[in-house]
């Protein structure tokens, strides 16, 4: 199955507004192990930040504290320079993209993608672009317990098609993905960020997207060289 | 309320996919209410005597091997992650999937009941009680036992910490929905007694969910 990459969709059609995402100092402490310190990154409209670092540097932390799903231990992170508090407002501005698929194997793939965009609120638009938009069209009414591991992180990245916010936050969203698959993402990531989208994309060593594709990585964050400090 | 929305109705088509989960709690409902006969013996006075206790513990039971689903699929699978960042206030979540629970275990329940009172020569006036006090004590089961299932994510062998977390605080439920029917078997009003499961319903209704989306997200970190 090859993915097309149709960019004229409607569904890529919607611009957000210029908005920055920033955060300064930032550390965390999990299990008594300072995880990173003074951490600092700035993104706005239309840029990428990509995470690198070795296995258990952070990364994914990084982006888990960025959602607000994991609480940091010092530091800042501001929208359009506003200090967040409201947290609950603050992921109605992100999807995120974890290592779990968050696939329902009971569900088509068209169902899971349509709980996905009730979830978010967003009119009952036709979910089956985004799935074709991902090579997964021709298996909408499939059951996802049907699709092999690529094909289920695949439907996991539809999800930021059906329900569109401005910042993206993706950990690893180049694995198990074929190279047709890796193409059909950096297309979705390039049409993100000329929509005036934001992404964080978390990676180890160098990116497969960066190196797989010709996905321009954008202001890099050097989280290697801080993470193991231990000044807070 | 798109959240609400959204959530009960994947939930409930998951329910009608995998009907073999509300199967299993029907079927372990009416095994473990048919061996009392078994084990007590045919005699119809004593069995009449308990039949209410013998329903209100069996469907206690049976629910509570339901519970620890309610969140831990979700929480194993990721959807748990997502379903913290939907932006809205988590409780929604909550009492949907609270709702979904109890449309799927705690009523069902309720409809095969009458079936099972009916092996143990539950009297005929205790019918509409069972039934009554059935409909306002499960809810709170369900809430309840949503709190615990939060509460035990992520823990090893967390459905056997999950009953001992729960069948404590299923005690008034049990007393007051077996008091109802009894009431109603000597012809006392059941009243007083089904007024109180309401209130008991009412309670975990407006505390639970807060209980339970504070240890979803304590659970998400």
């Amino acid at each position: 199955m090859v993915p097309r990459i149709n960019s004229g969709t409607a569904l890529s059609l919607q611009t957000f507004e210029r908005a920055s995402f920033s955060g300064t100092g930032l550390a965390c402490r999990r299990g008594g192990r300072l995880v990173f310190a003074g951490l600092t990154f700035s993104i706005s409209s239309g840029e990428a930040v990509v995470l690198r670092g070795h296995n258990g540097s952070g990364k994914t932390t990084l982006l888990r504290l960025m959602a607000g799903l994991n609480r940091k231990s010092a530091g800042e992170l501001a929208w359009n320079g506003a200090e967040i508090h409201d947290f609950e407002a603050h992921s109605a501005l992100l999807r995120f993209i974890g290592h779990l698929d968050a696939v329902k194997p009971a569900l088509t793939v068209a169902e899971n993608l349509e709980f996905w965009r009730n979830l978010w609120g967003y009119p009952p638009v036709d979910v089956k672009q985004a799935a074709q938009r991902l090579g997964l069209g021709a298996l909408a009414d499939f059951p996802a317990r049907l699709l092999s591991a690529g094909q289920r992180h695949r439907l996991s990245l539809a999800r930021l098609l059906v329900a569109p916010a401005p910042l993206w936050l993706l950990d690893e969203p180049g694995n198990a993905l074929d190279d047709a698959s890796l193409q059909a993402l950096a297309g979705i990531i390039a049409d993100h960020r000329a929509r005036g989208g934001m992404v964080v994309i978390a990676s180890h060593g160098t990116t497969v997207v960066e190196n797989g594709a010709p996905l321009d990585v954008g202001a890099f964050t050097n989280v290697s060289e801080t993470h193991w400090s231990e000044a807070v | 309320m798109t959240v609400f929305a959204a959530v009960l109705k994947r939930d409930l088509s998951l329910a009608i996919r995998q009907s073999a989960d509300t199967f299993t709690v029907l079927a372990f409902f009416a095994i473990a209410t048919v061996l009392f006969p078994l084990g007590i013996g045919p005699e119809t006075n004593t069995l009449a005597r308990i039949a209410s206790g013998v329903l209100w513990v069996s469907a206690l039971l049976a629910a509570l091997l339901s519970l620890d689903r309610i969140f831990a699929v979700d929480f194993e699978d990721g959807t748990l992650d997502q379903l913290v960042l939907c932006g809205e206030p988590l409780v929604f979540v909550v009492l949907a999937k609270t709702a979904a629970h109890w449309l799927t275990t705690g009523l069902p329940l309720i409809i095969l009941s009458p079936v099972l009172a009916v092996t143990l020569h539950l009297p005929a006036q205790g019918y509409g009680a069972l039934l009554l006090a059935l409909f306002l004590g499960t809810p709170t089961v369900s809430l309840i036992g949503a709190v615990g299932a939060a509460l035990v994510l992520g823990s090893r062998r967390g459905g056997v910490l999950l009953s001992f977390l729960v069948l404590p605080l299923y005690v008034p439920i049990l007393i007051f929905g077996t008091l109802s029917v009894e009431a109603a078997i000597i012809g006392v009003s059941t009243k007083a007694t089904l007024a109180l499961l309401g209130a008991l319903a009412l309670f975990a209704v407006t505390l639970a969910p807060w209980a339970a989306a504070a240890a979803l997200r304590q659970a998400a970190e």
